[in-house]
C-alpha cells in the first residue's frame, strides 16, 4: 500500500514536473556513484569511463571541510542580501562589492595594529598595496596577533555599515516607491562605482595579507589551521547571535512582519524607515566580516573578491528561498558543497558552473527554494 | 529612418514647419536649430554623432595629432557605436520593447563568436581550431547557435519574475564564459576536426573580408594615393566599420518593422500588461520565446562583427561588464525606443567609454604633470603640504578606475532623475502607417 502510494507519487512527480524527476534521478545516481567511489567498487562502463572508482576518506573529509568553510562564508553575506531582497524588495547586486568593503577597511585595520612600527602606516592601511613590508614581517595572523584579527574584524563590520547606510540614504532612499528593477539597475550602477573606488584607493593589485606562520595547530590529533576555525567560530556566532535578535527582540519581530507584508507593518505602526536603516546596519556588518573572514581564510585580496562572490551569494539565497534568513545558510551549505565536491566529478574549472547551475535549476524549477517558500526573516 | 516618432515615417527631407519664423536672435536660433534636429530621427542621431566627432576633433588636435590620428580615433569611434548600437538595439527589443530582463547580452555575445570562429577558423590556426568553412556559413551558425541557447534558456526562464530572470541570465553568461575558459574544451578534436576553443589562451578567428578590397588593383591605388594623410591600417578599419554601419541600419529598419508589426504590438502589450495581453487570446509565452531567439542572434550577430572581427578573441572579451556597458548604452537612450539605443549607443562611447581616457591622454600631455605615485597613500600623504600634483597624477594615471566610477554615477543618477533616458518618454504609435491627420499649417511636429 505504502510503496503503490509512493509509485503513484513518482508517477505525478514524473508527469507534472519532468525536469525535477530527472535531477531527482542524477542526484541519485551521483550519490550511488560517491558511496561506491568511497567503497573503492569500480564497474567499467562505456570507453573508459566507470562507475565508481576509488575516492580517499581523507580527500572526501577534506572537500566537505572546504564546503563547510565556503559555505559559511556564502551564508554569512547571503543573509544580508536576503533581508534586502525580502524587505527592500529588490536585488542587490552591489553586495558582492559591500563584502570587498568589509574586506579591504578591515584588514586595513588589522593590519595596522600588527604591524604598527614594522612599515608606514600608508602601507599598513591601504593593505600593502604596493612593495613593502611582507605578509610574514607585518605578522597579522590569528596565532600572533588576536587582538588584531578581532579589531579588524569589528572595524569590518562598523565601515561595511556606514559604507551601506550612507549608499542607502544618497541612492535607494529617493527611490523607495520605486520598482524592483529600476532599484536593481540602480544597484549596478552602486556596484561598479564602490568597487572601483576600492580600486582607485586600494590599488588592482591581487596581493597576500595574513601571516602564515604558527597558523596549524595540532588538536587529538588533528591538525587544524587556526584562521579556519576562526572563520568558523565568528560566523556561527553571528549566524546564531542573527537568529536571536530575530526572534527574540521587537526590531527582530517589526523586520519580520516587515518582510511579510509590507502594507500591513505600516498599518500596524511600525517605523518602517527605522527597520529599513536596521536591515542595511546589520546586512552590511555581516557582509563585510564575511569578506573579511574570506580573506583570513584565503590569504589574498583584490578588488574584484565580492564581485566574484556575488553569484554564489545569490545562488545560496535563492537555493534557501529569498527572503529567509535560515534558508540562506543553508543555501550557503548546500552551494559550499556543491561548489567542492562536485570537483569529485568534473575539472576543477567547471565547478562554479555547476553552482552556478544549480541556481538556475532551483529558480526555475522551485522558485520559492529548496525549503518551501518561507518568506518571513 | 523615422520609425518610433511620432512623425512622418520616412521624412529626411524637411518638413512644411522647416521653413517657420525666421531666425533673428541667438535664442530664436537655438530652438530653431533644435527644432530642425529633433525633426526627424536620423537627423538626431547625425547630429549627435557629428557633435562626438567635434569633441574628438578638438581633444586630438589639443593632444597634437595630425590628419592620420584624427581619421584613426574616428574609425575607433565609429567601430564602437557600431557594436553598441547592434548589441543595445538588440537588448532594446528585449527589455525596451518587451520587458524582458536579459543581463547575459555578453554570454550570447561569446556563443555567437565562438560558434563562428570553430566554423569558419582555419583548421592549421595557431591557438584553438576550426573547420575553416566559409565565413557566411560561420555567421549564421553563430546567429543560430546564439538564437539556440536562447530558447534553451527561454523556454523554462521566461515564467521568472523579472529580477529572477535577470539572475538567471547573469548565471548563464558567467556559466558560458566558463566553458570557453577551460581546459578541458580547449583542444577538443574528433577524428581529425578540431572543435578546440583554445581555452584561456583563446581563438584566433578568420580575417576581415574587406581586408582582402584593399588587396585588389583599385584598393592598392586607393592605398598610393592616400598614403602619407591616410595609413592603410586606418583605410582597412574603416572598411569593415562601413560594413558595420550597414548592419545597424538594416538591424535598425528590422526592429523597427517588427515594433510596428502585429507582432510588434504584442510584445508592447506584454510589456505593459502581459495578463492583459493573455485575455485577448494571445499567447504570450510563444511571443516572448520569439522576441528572446530573435534578439538573441542579434546579440551572437553583434559578438561576431565586433569581437569576431578582430583576429582573435579570449573568453575575457566577455565578461558581464560588457552586459552593463550596453545596458547603460540603452538606458542612456531610454529604453523602448530604436533611436534611442543608437543615439544611447554614441553618447555612451563618446562620452562615458572613450571619453575620459583621451581626456586624461591630453591633462597628462599638457601640464607635464610627474610620475603619478604608485599607491593612494603616496598620492593624499603629500596634501597635508597643500601638494596637490601628485593626487592629480595619481588621478590621471588610474583614470581607466576612474571611469568606472564615473559610469557607475551616471548610471544612479539617470535610473533616479531621468529613468526614461534621452529619448524614451517618447510616444510611439503602434501602427505601420501615419496616424496623424494631415495638418492644415503642417504642425505635426509638436508631440
Amino acid at each position: 500500500m505504502v510503496a503503490s502510494n509512493t509509485i503513484d507519487r513518482g508517477r505525478t512527480l514524473l508527469r507534472e514536473q519532468p525536469v525535477l524527476a530527472l535531477a531527482g534521478v542524477a542526484g541519485a545516481v551521483l550519490v550511488l556513484d560517491l558511496l561506491a567511489r568511497l567503497a573503492g567498487v569500480e564497474v567499467p562502463l562505456v570507453g573508459d569511463r566507470t562507475f565508481g572508482g576509488s575516492l580517499g576518506m581523507g580527500r572526501f573529509g577534506g572537500l566537505l571541510w572546504n564546503g563547510i568553510i565556503v559555505g559559511l562564508i556564502f551564508g554569512l553575506a547571503g543573509i544580508g542580501l536576503s533581508m534586502t531582497y525580502s524587505i527592500l524588495n529588490f536585488a542587490n547586486f552591489s553586495h558582492g562589492d559591500l563584502v570587498t568593503t568589509g574586506a579591504f577597511t578591515g584588514w586595513g585595520a588589522a593590519l595596522l595594529v600588527a604591524g604598527w612600527g614594522v612599515a608606514d602606516v600608508g602601507h599598513l592601511l591601504l593593505v600593502r598595496p604596493g612593495s613593502g613590508a611582507n605578509p610574514n614581517e607585518i605578522g597579522a595572523s590569528i596565532a600572533q596577533a588576536p587582538l588584531s584579527i578581532l579589531i579588524g574584524a569589528a572595524v569590518a563590520a562598523v565601515a561595511t555599515v556606514v559604507v551601506a547606510v550612507a549608499i542607502d540614504r544618497a541612492v535607494y532612499k529617493p527611490m523607495r516607491d520605486r520598482g524592483g528593477i529600476a532599484l536593481l539597475i540602480a544597484s549596478i550602477g552602486v556596484a561598479l562605482a564602490l568597487r572601483y573606488v576600492i580600486q582607485f584607493v586600494y590599488g588592482s593589485r591581487n596581493r597576500g595579507v595574513t601571516s602564515t606562520q604558527d597558523v596549524n595547530a595540532t588538536v587529538l590529533g588533528i591538525t587544524i589551521d587556526l584562521h579556519e576555525a576562526t572563520l568558523v567560530l565568528v560566523a556561527a556566532g553571528l549566524m546564531l547571535g542573527m537568529h536571536l535578535m530575530l526572534q527574540r527582540t521587537k526590531l527582530g519581530k517589526a523586520m519580520r512582519a516587515m518582510a511579510d507584508n509590507k502594507d500591513l507593518a505600516l498599518v500596524t505602526g511600525i517605523p518602517t524607515e527605522r527597520v529599513v536603516t536596521a536591515t542595511w546596519v546589520l546586512g552590511g556588518a555581516l557582509a563585510g566580516v564575511a569578506g573579511y573572514l574570506y580573506v583570513l581564510e584565503r590569504g589574498t585580496i583584490e578588488f574584484n573578491l565580492g564581485w566574484f562572490l556575488l553569484l554564489f551569494i545569490f545562488a545560496a539565497v535563492i537555493l534557501g528561498g529569498i527572503g529567509s534568513i535560515y534558508g540562506a545558510i543553508a543555501g550557503g551549505f548546500v552551494i559550499g558543497f556543491v561548489h567542492e565536491v562536485s570537483l569529485i566529478w568534473v575539472p576543477s574549472d567547471f565547478n562554479a558552473a555547476a553552482a552556478f547551475t544549480i541556481m538556475i535549476l532551483v529558480l526555475l524549477y522551485r522558485p520559492q527554494g529548496l525549503f518551501g517558500g518561507v518568506t518571513t526573516a | 529612418m523615422s520609425a518610433d516618432g511620432s512623425n512622418d515615417p520616412d521624412a529626411d527631407a524637411p518638413g512644411p514647419d522647416a521653413e517657420g519664423p525666421s531666425a533673428d536672435g541667438p535664442a530664436d536660433l537655438a530652438a530653431y536649430l533644435r527644432a530642425e534636429v529633433a525633426a526627424t530621427d536620423f537627423r538626431i542621431v547625425v547630429a549627435t554623432m557629428l557633435a562626438v566627432y567635434a569633441l574628438f576633433a578638438v581633444f586630438t588636435l589639443l593632444a597634437g595629432g595630425g590628419l592620420n590620428t584624427l581619421g584613426s580615433t574616428w574609425v575607433r569611434l565609429t567601430f564602437l557605436f557600431a557594436a553598441y548600437a547592434i548589441l543595445s538595439l538588440a537588448l532594446n527589443l528585449h527589455w525596451g520593447y518587451t520587458g524582458l530582463f536579459n543581463i547575459g547580452v555578453a554570454g550570447f555575445m561569446g556563443v555567437g563568436v565562438y560558434t563562428m570562429a570553430v566554423l569558419s577558423t582555419p583548421p592549421d590556426a595557431i591557438s584553438g581550431m576550426g573547420l575553416g568553412l566559409p565565413l557566411p556559413v560561420g555567421i549564421v551558425g553563430g546567429m543560430l547557435a546564439a538564437a539556440l541557447v536562447g530558447l534553451v534558456a527561454a523556454v523554462p526562464a521566461l515564467r521568472l519574475r523579472a529580477d529572477y530572470l535577470a539572475i538567471v541570465t547573469l548565471g548563464l553568461s558567467e556559466i558560458i564564459r566558463l566553458t570557453l575558459n577551460s581546459a578541458t574544451l580547449s583542444g577538443w578534436t574528433i577524428a581529425t576536426f578540431g572543435f578546440g576553443t583554445g581555452g584561456g589562451s583563446g581563438i584566433d578567428l578568420p580575417a576581415r573580408p574587406t581586408d582582402a578590397l584593399l588587396d585588389t588593383v583599385v584598393g592598392t591605388a586607393l592605398v598610393d594615393v592616400l598614403d602619407p594623410t591616410i595609413t592603410a591600417s586606418v583605410l582597412r578599419r574603416s572598411l569593415w566599420v562601413l560594413v558595420m554601419i550597414g548592419f545597424v541600419i538594416g538591424i535598425y529598419v528590422l526592429l523597427a518593422r517588427v515594433g510596428n508589426s502585429p507582432f510588434g504590438r504584442v510584445l508592447k502589450a506584454i510589456r505593459e500588461d502581459e495578463l492583459v495581453a493573455q485575455s485577448l487570446g494571445k499567447d504570450t509565452r510563444w511571443f516572448k520565446i520569439k522576441v528572446f531567439m530573435l534578439g538573441c542572434a542579434l546579440m551572437g550577430l553583434g559578438g561576431i562583427l565586433w569581437q569576431g572581427s578582430q583576429g582573435y578573441v579570449s573568453p575575457d572579451s566577455f565578461r558581464p561588464i560588457v552586459t552593463f556597458y550596453v545596458f547603460v548604452a540603452v538606458i542612456i537612450g531610454g529604453s523602448g525606443s530604436n533611436t534611442g539605443s543608437l543615439v544611447g549607443s554614441i553618447l555612451f562611447v563618446g562620452l562615458l567609454f572613450e571619453g575620459p581616457r583621451t581626456f586624461g591622454n591630453i591633462v597628462s600631455n599638457a601640464v607635464s604633470l610627474p610620475s603619478a605615485p604608485g599607491t593612494f597613500a603616496g598620492a593624499v600623504a603629500p596634501l597635508a603640504s597643500l601638494d596637490v600634483t601628485p593626487l592629480l597624477s595619481y588621478l590621471v594615471g588610474n583614470i581607466s578606475a576612474f571611469r568606472f566610477i564615473l559610469l557607475g554615477v551616471v548610471l544612479i543618477l539617470i535610473i533616479q532623475k531621468r529613468p526614461d533616458g534621452v529619448l524614451g518618454h517618447r510616444t510611439e504609435t503602434a501602427a505601420a502607417i501615419d496616424l496623424d491627420r494631415p495638418a492644415a499649417n503642417g504642425g505635426g511636429n509638436d508631440e
